[in-house]
């Protein structure tokens, strides 16, 4: 089958009016795949989602079928289904769009996914810093449970189903599932040491899926349109259409829906390519914390396995893109400043590692390094990577060692000379968008 | 900072990583006690309620305050530290009064060298506080934030976590002037601005009925699905199979 070069999916209602509403996505077909799959034995649904080959779409790619499967349902304790929107990644950009947009497809996808797994309670954990993608989800659920599709007895089943929509308070490490576990029991969010794993023992000790806002949301397009259908897209081991996320240095950054295993040469020619009279330098493939990529990798299919081949992580898709008046020294400490920020400090390694790096890369953009900095960097790299509970650590050694890998050069040149006179930053800055927005409406307006 | 002895240690933590207990002022009341409860009974397990308890205490007295911490502690049956833990934790929590209207700038990298330096450096000139203050006045409060989700629309600022895509340095002037002017300002896909408590109280779970303002989504949001419109691009046709299964419908 022929399928076209993107494929609309979970954006397709994104330009229709007040998409978000209740009324509009059921006449959009919303709710369908909710009835039908209540409808089906929950195993059969396990097995319809194992089938379609769908992936999680938080950055692991974990199969979520299976992920469903490891929930072991002779336990007594309650079942939970915990939905992860507290997307924080540098670079990663798509559910909060997707949830402003269309709230309904992730409660119509909880409600199915609840069922599949024996769950009566689900939790979308929010980051905080989004109010207005909270104001959406909020009102979603309350339509939902007016309408019947929450509460007790929904959809005219015995099947009993609550949601809670929670906002976070700031906190990247609260994207990594046991933090966010933590988190959502009122505590400092940690990550916990595993095993148990949260299928195990999660939420409150009790069985629990913890899965990306964007797997969840396809779950509903599976099973209304079926296992094949869903395969038809993507590759043989990454199926599905997905959400890649474009930005920075690029004519026209925005949300490109189309088939797992699209080269970003595909997607920046639909973009209209690197700004006007500039060439790419590097760009990161899924976020900061995957290894950056260079103008070689423009054909690499940007699936699971393709990537990985290509020395990186297809992660969330987030392709930012830097052109050459860029720095890498420059975005490669900005990058580190975030993880230091963001490190919770539970591990040492990863506390004192970032610190220690912010410190050299520093002076490496002042132009005041030592000889043998860059050695330096490489060897607390080395003492950082995979020591930790969680992976934050290895997302900032990921984006220094390549970045040293693929631009040396620039790192030695901090032994004497600063960064902004290699690079003038003020060559950096892009307005891409000169369009109208809608900032300023005064009431005398109206 | 500059002037300390070398010898001396010097901590990499400031002293103003703990809640405030010095400033006793609070407008905790029975309402805001008996919204905590309504809070907690959402939850499976009482605790799960303390981070939106934190952003309610938020709402009502523009910080995290002391009165605040020990309502949510006694309420929760949990020790005061336990409560300052979780809320020194998170950079959303307060522990001096932000503004009426909280200003962010993105610095993370990718905003960072398309602009976000060059913002945030503007907003403290124009604003006269640094990061993490608040002018004299109450009006405004400045931070600098990692990534904020929003990189198609970089260089990226917020207003009371609300979003402002694609920023110059004209349309960043012209919003503060706005803002100090008391005129209604719009996020570029979200509400008319409101004021940084009302946020904090929809993010403690008390919706303030604005959902249904601004648009579906923002232009760089819809690209890649205006490409496709021109190309007649979409995804492949559903098999022609029944949409109910047997018995599914009643």
């Amino acid at each position: 089958m022929n399928v076209d070069i993107l494929t609309p999916s979970l954006t397709e209602s994104w330009d229709q009016p007040e998409a978000w509403k209740l009324a509009n996505y059921e006449a959009r077909g919303g709710y369908q795949a909710a009835r039908k799959a209540l409808a089906m034995a929950p195993t059969d649904v396990i097995t319809l989602v194992k089938d379609s080959g769908l992936r999680g779409r938080g950055g692991a790619g974990f199969p979520t079928g299976v992920k469903w499967s490891f929930i072991p349902q002779t336990n007594p304790k309650p079942k939970y289904l915990v939905i992860n929107c507290d997307e924080s990644e540098p670079g990663t950009c798509k559910d909060i769009p997707m949830l402003m947009a269309t709230p309904h497809t992730l409660v119509e996808g909880i409600i199915i996914s609840c069922f599949a797994v024996n769950a009566h309670n689900a939790f979308i954990y929010v980051r905080g810093e989004v109010l207005h993608v909270i104001r959406r989800l909020q009102q979603a659920v309350a339509e939902a449970y007016q309408a019947g599709y929450l509460g007790k007895g929904i959809l005219d089943t015995g099947y009993d189903l609550d949601i809670v929509v929670h906002a976070g308070a700031g906190a990247y490490i609260c994207g990594e599932e046991t933090a966010l576990l933590d988190s959502l029991e009122g505590r400092r969010g940690q990550p916990r040491l595993r095993p148990p794993f949260p299928a195990v023992a999660g939420l409150y000790a009790s069985p629990t899926v913890v899965n990306n806002a964007e797997s969840i949301a396809s779950v509903p397009s599976i099973v209304a349109n079926g296992a094949d259908w869903y395969k038809s897209m993507g590759t043989e081991k990454s199926a599905g259409p997905t959400i890649y996320s474009l930005s920075g240095h690029i004519t026209r950054p925005g949300q490109y829906e189309a088939p797992l295993g699209t080269t970003f040469r595909t997607l920046l020619d639909l973009a209209g390519g690197i700004r006007a009279g500039h060439q790419l330098k590097f760009f990161t493939p899924g976020g900061s914390s995957t290894p950056i990529l260079t103008p070689d990798h423009l054909d690499v299919p940007l699936d699971y396995e393709g990537v990985a081949a290509a020395g990186s992580i297809l992660g969330t898709k987030a392709l930012q893109t830097y052109d050459e008046t860029v720095s890498v020294v420059r975005t490669t400490l900005r990058y580190t400043e975030f993880y230091k920020h963001e490190s919770c400090g539970k591990c040492t390694p990863c506390r004192e590692g970032s610190w220690w790096l912010v410190q050299t890369l520093r002076n490496l953009e002042a132009g005041r390094g030592s000889e043998g900095d860059v050695d330096k960097l490489l060897d607390v790299c080395d003492n950082v990577s995979m020591k930790s509970f969680c992976t934050l650590a290895d997302g900032f050694v990921a984006n220094i060692t390549s970045s040293i890998k693929y631009f040396r050069d620039e790192f030695e040149a901090g032994y004497h000379t600063p960064a902004w006179e290699l690079f003038p930053y003020e060559k950096s800055i892009y307005f891409p968008y000169e369009r109208e927005t809608l900032i300023v409406n005064e009431v005398a307006d109206k | 900072m500059s002037q300390h002895d070398e010898h001396h240690f010097v901590s990499a933590y400031d002293d103003g990583s703990r809640i405030d207990a010095t400033d006793r002022q609070t407008n905790i009341s029975a309402q805001t006690l008996d919204e905590m409860r309504q809070i907690v009974a959402r939850y499976p397990e009482p605790r799960s309620a303390l981070l939106p308890m934190l952003h309610l205490v938020q709402s009502v007295d523009g910080r995290i305050s002391d009165a605040g911490v020990n309502a949510c502690a006694e309420i929760l049956g949990i020790s005061t530290a336990q409560v300052n833990g979780v809320a020194t934790f998170y950079t959303m929590y307060k522990r001096r009064p932000a503004g009426e209207h909280h200003i962010g700038v993105c610095t993370t990298s990718l905003c960072a060298v398309m602009g976000g330096d060059v913002l945030l450096a503007q907003m403290k000139d124009k604003l006269g506080i640094d990061e993490d203050e608040t002018t004299p006045d109450g009006k405004f409060s400045l931070e600098r934030l990692e990534c904020n989700a929003a990189c198609d629309f970089a260089p990226v600022m917020m207003v009371n976590w609300e979003f402002m895509d694609a920023m110059t340095p004209e349309k960043a002037n012209e919003l503060i002037d706005n803002l100090a002017a008391g005129k209604e300002v719009r996020s570029t896909r979200g509400a008319r601005l409101t004021s940084w408590r009302q946020a904090e109280r929809v993010l403690a779970g008390f919706p303030d009925g604005l959902a249904d303002e601004g648009p579906t989504a923002g232009p760089a949001s819809l690209e890649g699905l205006r490409v496709a419109r021109e190309r007649g691009w979409q995804a492949p046709k559903a098999p022609t199979v029944p949409q109910i299964a047997e018995g599914g419908s009643k």
